[in-house]
């Protein structure tokens, strides 16, 4: 899915693993650990046990201090790795922006007192730069801070920020003028306003989303923590009611013990939504670090989520679903002329056109009939190049005049030469009109040989994509400025579900409008200026890195790759977000009904004998079966890190076959997982004799 | 159990379900204001109320607005209440004289009645004037119904009007409920019912001879030769504690009395009381939100949940008590508190129906069901009572219930959380667990109190695990309105009247105003349209993802908890039942 030019971190890449286990530790003080309640109430229960643990050193305690002290460190290590988690998404998000930061820092900047190269520089440091400062810079020299280009054109290397090594060019005017911080410009020079305040770049704000996921909390996310909350409460209760009852249940029978403390710890940790809630904190990092690894910046943290709610995409033709060129697809050899003489002269016609649309020609003649470029001046040709007035191209050769051009062009020129325009070839013409294409006529002297047939060519596998987009109830609509002839060929070809053809920039706000106003959620892509106001209207615009500063500021994305198609990506990005929340959040609530049969009868068996008969599980003791569910408990935890980092699987699929798989898969797997995992624990601790 | 006891089961819940698609669709008419193209607003007796109130029933409330007419009306029901207890003596309509009822029992009656719970912590016969009977549960019947009614239809329209501040006119809504629901409903149900031989008079209490005269078998030695039987106005009250779920009874033995329920066609008219209202809302709700699917769908998860515990309970008490047959004492099934005339079958089905639907009613003795059917009960309770639940309070509970549904399903296909269109915030998420939060709060600690002081335990009858589910239930009951008791714990103490008076009244009214804060932050919010990639309700998969959250909401948050009480039992039962 991703884009291969970024590299992606590897799960266990060294020096962030090292920082989240450090981190993890001094995440351990209470003043981190109260800002998730969930998890603090965790903390206080092991803060009990392990008291009660130090206190069996100096008094007698109803309780085998071996046991209290396992099932405190059972605690303890389930802390530590929800800490762990959080702090190696965080690490994961920080480092990619952390290395740009580093590189920018020693940046110095020829800060200039006005718009002119020959005027006065003063050597300043990158990060004092403010807005509306000027600066030049020189082949050689990186760019201090993000701006827009004032004057000049340089090639600039930005694979610091995106990944791609080729150089693009920047220059003033136009919508190439915008120049991110930290890239470098490799020849020429360029005079850029600065249009950011320090701390208020791209990377720091890359920065800044890493640290946001985990302060603030979107919507979507804090209506699941708060109903988190709110069952950790209950379950509070329930655990703590539970020993006055116990306390009642023996005095009443005088018979039987008061449940003990740590079984009741132990108890509530089980019962209480901890894994999730561990976890919370980590996925929602975890999805801004898929976007900021996807190159793309978000500039506010709710975009992730809107993204999974978009069901409208909308898509430029050009560039987006189509390469954006014209290319020679197929030749059409007039009556009776052969293919091989057709496509000679449509080569021998293109050999030194030097557009697109003449270098595709050339390339089909040789993919499909082996025909192998020449140098026209070998065969002592001549290239008669295109020219408004004869709207045509080609090449004049000893005894042999070939022209290639639009149909009226050449029908016009044949016509003069004293030849026929057939009927034929009108129709031939038409005919590859109607599916979308550009007809080139090809003629020798006054004969038509025949027509080459031009198409914009869908990009490879979109038709599938789009495809599995509709059956995720996601509709794309392809805008453009072409006649609807074409649009609607080209919109078949790619199977876009809709289209808007002869549409000019202020058509496309109209149209997210509509779309809104009828409950809508539209996505679309822009880089220009013109796209600013539609980018400014959809709920998620991504604007090209490459696109021009209003782009940039209208979309709340950006996308450093400038890859039209990203939008796709963006969306999914949000969908996994959301299922792999949903997905955890139902594993670690059904596994409270099988960790309940494990603890319950084990922690109520002083109070009730009886109760055993709830143990279907058979662990072997009681302190077996509640040591092996903490464990369970801390070992579910780490398990589920690496999809809590990577999102779960992600497919594209229909709404109620995704509900009925994952309802399915996490549901029901996290019922009966626990079971079988208790047990395992509680055999592996009887074996080694541990209790 | 035999087809024959099976068949009672299928042909009661095969009549209320034929009767849900009319019922339903009739009260959705009426809220929406207009049936068979009339206005409703031009009927003259509405026309009259409203001219006599000086209401202007055009006028929508806000959900401020609404909440404060409905508490208006429901501080009206509960003075009245009180006062009218605290002078009885003084008021007519009381052939046998009785007193005045004590301070802290009338405001517990009081708080019960106007709650819709029907907890009665005295005996009816022994305790109140006709006049009493009539003005607290009859009257309430019709009035603490008719609010579940109005918070239900308002949370509906706050869930489809759009962009919106306005949930409809409390006082409108109000009186549409009585008129044209549960008047109509109750006067077929009375004149039915004093057919079959339910009494109706204000006649004095009668002495008479007992055909078969009895030696007292305590204390000295007296022969007893006549009884007296209890009159009053019956049929009224029965009728509307049927279908309101008020359930709270003329007699101490509710419905198990014969004047009350005389024949097995008044048993089967007054189960089918029990959910008629509360079903026939599934399909309301269907119709008015414009997904009957998801009506159907609400309806079929009440009834995946409702007939295994039904079933189960009908099964426990047939199999009977186990040590009876160790002991070789001959007792097929468990007639312990049951009336013959009644029978096992009918008695287990009315005792899970009235648990799960909040009503309370009874005709049999719930403290002395086997352990199973204690469990059982009490876990329908636990579920929130939206397995039916009480009239309109049922349905706004599994609604709350349905929202969490949703979202948990909503985001395991990557949407955000949306209801019916409405996207969810954090402060519908806030609303909603905070009303999950109360019963724990309140349940928990008030039954852990009793349970460790001397005031709650002294009440107790029966010590051990089953003087816990007494205090439980005794809690449970009363948290949830349903007003079912368990007797076996003496709940007419100065500390049960008070803190059991306090619960009714804080779970009532909390949650009654989360709802309509609730409907009015819904009616506000834009909707959006669904598309495939929406979360569709309509199909097993939801149905069953719902029954999961209802089931762990309830069942698995209690089951600590009962597993120190009917659990025990039951487990000590269960090897006497190994051996036979």
């Amino acid at each position: 899915m991703r884009s291969s030019k970024h590299t992606e971190h590897p799960f266990w890449d060294a020096p962030i693993l090292q920082y989240a286990a450090w981190q993890a530790v001094k995440m351990l003080l209470p003043t981190y650990q109260i800002k998730n309640p969930i998890i603090f109430t965790v903390y206080v229960g092991t803060i009990l046990t392990s008291g009660l643990y130090v206190a069996s050193f100096f008094t007698e305690i109803n309780e085998n201090p071996g046991f209290v002290f396992l099932v405190s460190i059972s605690l303890w290590i389930t802390l530590y790795f929800a800490n762990f988690a959080e702090a190696l998404a965080e690490g994961r998000g920080k480092s990619q922006a952390r290395l740009l930061q580093k590189s920018r820092k020693e940046l110095t900047a020829n800060k200039l007192s006005k718009p002119d190269r020959n005027a006065s520089v003063t050597l300043v440091d990158g990060h004092q730069l403010v807005t509306n400062d000027l600066v030049l810079v020189e082949a050689g020299d990186f760019i201090p801070s993000d701006g827009t280009v004032l004057q000049g054109i340089a090639s600039v290397n930005e694979s610091a920020i995106t990944g791609e090594s080729a150089p693009v060019i920047r220059e003033a005017g136009g919508d190439l003028d915008s120049v991110t911080g930290g890239t470098q410009v490799l020849s020429d020079w360029l005079i850029v306003r600065i249009d950011s305040n320090p701390g208020h770049t791209f990377i720091d704000h890359m920065i800044e989303l890493v640290e946001d996921a985990r302060r603030k909390k979107s919507s979507s996310e804090l209506s699941l923590f708060i109903i988190l909350i709110a069952l950790t409460s209950v379950f509070l209760l329930v655990c703590a009611t539970l020993l006055p009852f116990s306390i009642y249940s023996v005095a009443s029978d005088q018979q039987g013990v008061v449940v003990t403390l740590t079984s009741l710890v132990a108890l509530f940790v089980c019962l209480a939504p901890t894994s999730i809630g561990g976890l919370l904190t980590a996925i929602s990092i975890s999805g801004m670090d898929r976007l900021i690894q996807a190159n793309l910046i978000a500039l506010s943290p709710r975009v992730v989520e809107t993204a999974g709610d978009i069901d409208t995409l909308i898509l430029d033709k050009t560039g987006t679903i189509t390469l954006g060129n014209r290319q020679a697809v197929e030749f059409i050899p007039l009556g009776e002329i052969s293919m091989e003489h057709f496509a000679d002269a449509a080569q021998l016609a293109s050999l030194a056109d030097e557009t697109p649309e003449g270098r595709s020609i050339v390339v089909l003649a040789k993919e499909k009939y082996g025909l192998r470029a020449r140098d026209l001046s070998d065969i002592g040709a001549t290239f008669i190049p295109f020219t408004a007035q004869t709207r045509m191209s080609g090449a004049n050769l000893p005894g042999r005049q070939i022209r290639k051009g639009a149909a009226s062009a050449i029908a016009q020129y044949v016509q003069q030469q004293g030849g026929e325009y057939t009927e034929e070839v009108q129709n031939i013409v038409d005919g590859i009109s109607r599916k979308g294409g550009t007809a080139l006529v090809v003629a020798e002297a006054n004969r038509v040989l025949g027509v080459i047939n031009l198409k914009d060519v869908v990009k490879g596998g979109l038709r599938e994509r789009f495809a599995q987009l509709r059956a995720m109830g996601i509709k794309t609509i392809m805008v453009t400025g072409d006649n609807p002839l074409t649009t609607a060929a080209i919109a078949a070809e790619a199977g876009v579900d809709d289209f808007l053809a002869d549409a000019l920039p202020e058509d496309k706000l109209t149209l997210i409008r509509n779309l809104q106003s009828e409950g809508h959620l539209v996505a679309m892509t822009g880089d220009g200026t013109n796209d600013s106001p539609a980018l400014a209207q959809a709920d998620i615009a991504v604007a090209m890195n490459s696109g021009t500063q209003a782009a940039k500021e209208a979309g709340n994305l950006v996308d450093l790759d400038s890859n039209p198609t990203k939008v796709i990506e963006v969306v999914e990005i949000g969908k996994q977000l959301l299922m792999t929340r949903g997905a955890l959040t139902t594993f670690s609530l059904a596994n409270d009904v099988s960790k309940n049969f494990a603890v319950l009868p084990a922690a109520l068996l002083t109070t009730y004998p009886i109760l055993g008969e709830l143990n279907i599980m058979r662990l072997a003791t009681p302190e077996s079966a509640i040591l092996s569910a903490v464990i369970f408990n801390a070992i579910i935890l780490v398990l589920l890190i690496p999809s809590a980092i990577h999102g779960v699987r992600y497919e594209r699929l229909e709404a109620a076959t995704l509900l009925r798989k994952n309802a399915l898969l996490y549901g029901l797997g996290g019922l009966f997982v626990p079971f079988i995992g208790i047990k395992l624990i509680d055999f592996i601790l009887v074996s080694l004799k541990v209790i | 159990m035999s087809h024959l006891d099976l068949l009672q089961l299928v042909i009661y819940l095969g009549i209320v379900l034929i009767l849900v698609k009319p019922l339903g669709w009739y009260i959705a008419q009426i809220y929406s204001g207009k049936i068979w193209g009339r206005e409703l607003l031009n009927n003259p007796i509405e026309k009259f109320f409203y001219k006599l109130c000086g209401i202007d029933p055009q006028q929508e409330m806000s959900w401020r607005e609404y909440t404060t007419a409905l508490l208006l009306l429901n501080l009206v029901s509960w003075l009245s209440i009180y006062v009218l207890f605290r002078i009885q003596a003084y008021l007519p309509l009381n052939p046998e004289a009785m007193p005045d009822v004590a301070q802290d029992l009338s405001f517990n009656s009081a708080a019960s009645f106007a709650s819709n719970t029907g907890w009665q912590a005295y005996g009816g016969e022994t305790t109140l004037s006709y006049i009493s009977q009539m003005l607290s549960i009859t009257l309430q019947g019709f009035l603490s119904a008719a609010t579940s009614m109005c918070v239900l239809m308002a949370l509906i329209r706050g869930l489809v009007r759009r962009e919106t501040t306005k949930l409809g006119n409390f006082w409108v809504d109000a009186l549409r409920s009585i008129i044209y629901i549960f008047l109509p409903i109750a006067v077929v149900y009375a004149i039915a019912l004093s057919q079959q031989g339910v009494i109706q008079n204000f006649n004095a209490y009668v002495q008479v001879n007992l055909i078969d005269p009895f030696m007292s078998t305590s204390g000295p030695n007296v022969e007893y030769t006549t009884q007296t039987l209890p009159m009053g106005p019956v049929a009224s009250l029965v009728a509307i504690k049927q279908i309101s779920s008020i359930g709270a009874g003329f007699f101490n033995t509710n419905s198990c009395h014969p004047f009350a329920n005389p024949s097995s066609v008044s048993n089967l008219l007054e189960m089918i009381g029990l959910i008629l209202i509360p079903a026939a809302l599934c399909y309301t709700f269907g119709y008015l939100i414009k997904q009957r699917g998801h009506g159907w769908m609400l309806l079929s998860a009440i009834l995946i949940i409702f007939i295994p515990c039904t079933y189960l309970t009908m099964l426990a008490e047939q199999m009977g008590n186990p040590v009876f047959d160790m002991l070789g004492t001959f007792q097929q099934s468990n007639f312990e508190g049951k009336d013959l005339r009644i029978g096992i079958i009918d008695s287990a089905i009315w005792s899970a129906t009235t648990a799960a639907s909040a009503n309370g009613s009874v005709n049999c003795m719930m403290d002395s069901l086997m352990p199973q059917s204690n469990f059982l009960v009490l876990l329908l309770m636990h579920f929130g009572e939206v397995i039916f639940g009480g009239v309109g309070c049922g349905l706004y509970g599994l609604i709350f219930l349905d929202i969490i549904a949703v979202f948990i399903a909503g985001l395991m296909i990557g949407r955000t959380p949306e209801y019916l269109g409405k996207k969810i915030d954090p402060y519908e998420m806030k609303i909603i667990s905070l009303v999950t939060l109360m019963f724990p709060l309140i349940i928990l600690l008030l039954s852990a109190y009793a349970c460790v002081t001397d005031i709650g335990r002294n009440s107790i009858l029966n010590p051990g695990a089953h003087g816990l589910s007494e205090i439980i239930y005794a809690f449970t009951s009363v948290f949830y309105n349903n007003g079912s008791a368990f007797a076996g714990l003496n709940v007419n103490t100065t500390f049960y009247n008070i803190t059991i008076g306090f619960t009714m009244l804080i779970s009532r009214y909390w949650t009654v105003i989360a709802v309509l804060a609730l409907a009015g932050s819904m009616a506000r919010k834009r909707y959006v349209p669904a598309s495939i990639a929406s979360l569709s309700t309509h199909n097993l998969t939801f149905t069953v993802l719902l029954v999961c959250v209802i089931v762990f909401m309830g069942g698995l948050t209690f089951f600590p908890t009962l597993s120190l009480g009917p659990i025990v039992e039951f487990l000590s039962l269960w090897r006497s039942y190994a051996i036979i």
